[in-house]
């Protein structure tokens, strides 16, 4: 038993080293700097360099435009699987894992081709001014659509355990034989049950567009993570400061997630 | 997509059950089917037929031929793509055997908390991957980075920016999420079976040989070809921290997507992904069987 809870502790304690020195190394890096001593600067620096906010808020906005899109089109396909169409299922499951065979870079290739059609073929047509439209640099589209079929297999995967868990069809019932019209039934009876399902999605596409560098930069936009990217040539201490500060905004993000998700499922099962 | 329902399913009160169920549920499904055939099946379309076309660069004439395909399998491009594969079968390798031996050493350990805090991080640290993680290990083994001076690694011969240096920073990601898929199957062991091994006599290397492998041999094979394809898919990481000093198959789709390829080339990007699309799908293949043989013993 001793030799085995060594072996045990050095396993945790190697996991442990592995894990943690790359982080504690990048927080030495950006406040231990050669020749300055202990310094905040890189710190300082990040709210006032050029690209920080608008790139920002680009990401945030795409974020939301994302999570909505996606959500306003899984939710209902997948209630609908539940009640009315079951024999959609397989479609659908295909159709959400799709994603999974073509690797983003894959997808990107295919995006820019189709957006080159635009002044190749299109240019006399209505849909000229469509694809121009959506590769607007201040709030590209584009990428919203790309995303939202990057974040189909697990937004699909977390409605799906949701749905699981509760019996749809009785609840609609339920709620229609007490006189509330279907979609009454499905905002205020299937909606609320389905709250952490849709908080799991919602937080996992968050983390995906927050951190979606390749459609992004082969694309030609500057979200977040293209920024970090493009000040990491010149300024090394900045950009090792902002990857630290998004890197734990995208744990706590994840964090939250991991604690509430299993709160509500002790709720659910209490 | 919620009002358009709500009119079809409350208009038709009268007309029987079957056909008022049927008719929403369809509707329903159907915004998702548009959306995906467009962001998705257009620029799918767009890659195979862009693969298979070639564009003449005098005449400007196009045709379909497999010359990008052959391209694609050819001089650096075919170097980059055996690059990505060595790359990614090395690293989920590794992953695999780290990962199942840090699984082990937490499923078996009865402290509940570090079991709830190794699986949480792992969660976390699975889905941690681009930028950030590189500019991480830069700043820790890179050149200047903080472990490479105070321990003078770079007069040691040492590199980050190498394959060994991706392997490394790749298995940052890989080794949670191994740690995630085994977990499950490590927890399904019963101790029956180990006792049962005993008490027949067996060693504990006779036990794991005999019986825990071959139980989790589904689930380590499927764990093993996940891993493979996020290494394999994995372009940000590399991007940020090597730029072009080891060939990848990402690394050389994005730069022929930027335009620094041959004249008549033009299309290899497409050919190069179509080459990854079909890596995947055989990996995909592979994994759903695994998949659905390890549940049965889950069960």
């Amino acid at each position: 038993m001793a030799r085995l809870n060594l072996w045990r502790w050095a396993v945790l304690a190697c996991a442990g080293l592995y894990f943690l020195v790359p982080l504690a190394a990048s927080v030495v890096f950006t406040i231990d700097v050669p020749g300055q001593g202990i310094t905040f600067d890189a710190y300082r620096q990040i709210v006032t360099a050029p690209g920080f906010g608008s790139s920002l808020l680009l990401s945030l906005e795409l974020a939301v435009a994302t999570i909505a899109v996606v959500l306003l089109l899984m939710v209902p396909a997948t209630v609908a699987l539940r009640l009315g169409a079951p024999r959609l299922r397989p479609v659908v499951e295909v159709i959400c894992s799709l994603p999974l065979v073509v690797p983003p870079i894959a997808f990107v290739a295919g995006i820019s081709t189709v957006l080159k059609w635009g002044p190749e073929y299109l240019s006399r047509t209505p849909f000229f001014q469509t694809i121009m439209a959506i590769q607007n640099p201040s709030f590209p589209f584009v990428l919203v659509l790309a995303y939202a079929v990057m974040s189909l297999p697990f937004v699909y995967r977390a409605l799906d355990a949701g749905l699981r868990a509760i019996d749809v069809r009785t609840l609609v019932e339920a709620a229609r034989s007490c006189g509330a019209s279907l979609p009454r039934a499905l905002m205020q009876a299937v909606l609320p049950n389905l709250r952490g399902a849709l908080l799991n999605a919602s937080f996992l596409t968050l983390a995906l567009v927050l951190g979606e560098f390749t459609v992004a930069q082969l694309l030609g936009f500057t979200p977040f993570a293209v920024w970090i990217y493009s000040v990491g040539g010149s300024q090394a201490q900045l950009s090792v400061a902002v990857s630290v500060l998004s890197l734990l905004v995208t744990w706590a993000l994840l964090l939250s997630l991991a604690v509430f998700g299993g709160r509500s499922r002790t709720a659910a099962k209490g | 997509m919620t009002v358009v329902l709500t009119e079809a399913e409350v208009a038709p009160a009268a007309a029987p059950q079957q056909r008022r169920r049927r008719t929403p549920g369809w509707l329903a499904v159907v915004p998702l089917l548009v959306v995906t055939a467009i962001a998705f099946g257009i620029p799918a379309l767009a890659m195979l037929n862009g693969a298979f076309t070639v564009k003449d660069p005098t005449s400007g004439a196009t045709s379909y031929s497999t010359a990008n395909l052959t391209a694609s399998l050819h001089g650096a491009y075919f170097t980059a793509l055996i690059g990505s594969i060595k790359l990614s079968a090395l690293s989920a390798a590794l992953g695999t055997v780290l990962g199942l031996l840090l699984a082990q050493a937490v499923v078996t350990s009865r402290a509940r908390a570090l079991r709830e805090a190794v699986l949480t991080a792992s969660g976390v640290l699975a889905n941690f991957g681009g930028v950030p993680l590189a500019f991480a290990f830069v700043a820790t083994l890179g050149n200047s980075g903080v472990l490479t001076r105070h321990l003078g690694l770079t007069d040691k011969g040492w590199s980050l920016y190498s394959f060994w240096g991706l392997v490394i920073v790749y298995l940052y990601f890989l080794i949670p999420l191994m740690v995630l898929t085994i977990t499950p199957a490590l927890e399904g062991l019963r101790s029956q079976w180990r006792e049962a091994a005993q008490n027949n006599g067996a060693t504990g290397f006779q036990y794991w040989r005999h019986v825990a492998l071959p139980v989790l041999l589904p689930s380590l094979l499927g764990g093993f070809v996940l891993l493979f394809g996020s290494a394999f898919a994995a372009y940000a990481t590399a991007a940020a921290m090597v730029g072009s000093a080891v060939p990848l198959v990402t690394l050389q789709i994005a730069d022929a997507i930027s335009g620094n390829v041959l004249v008549g080339q033009e299309n290899v990007a497409l050919a190069l992904s179509l080459d990854m699309v079909l890596v995947a799908a055989l990996v995909m293949a592979v994994y759903l069987p695994l998949q659905r043989r390890s549940a049965r013993w889950l069960a």
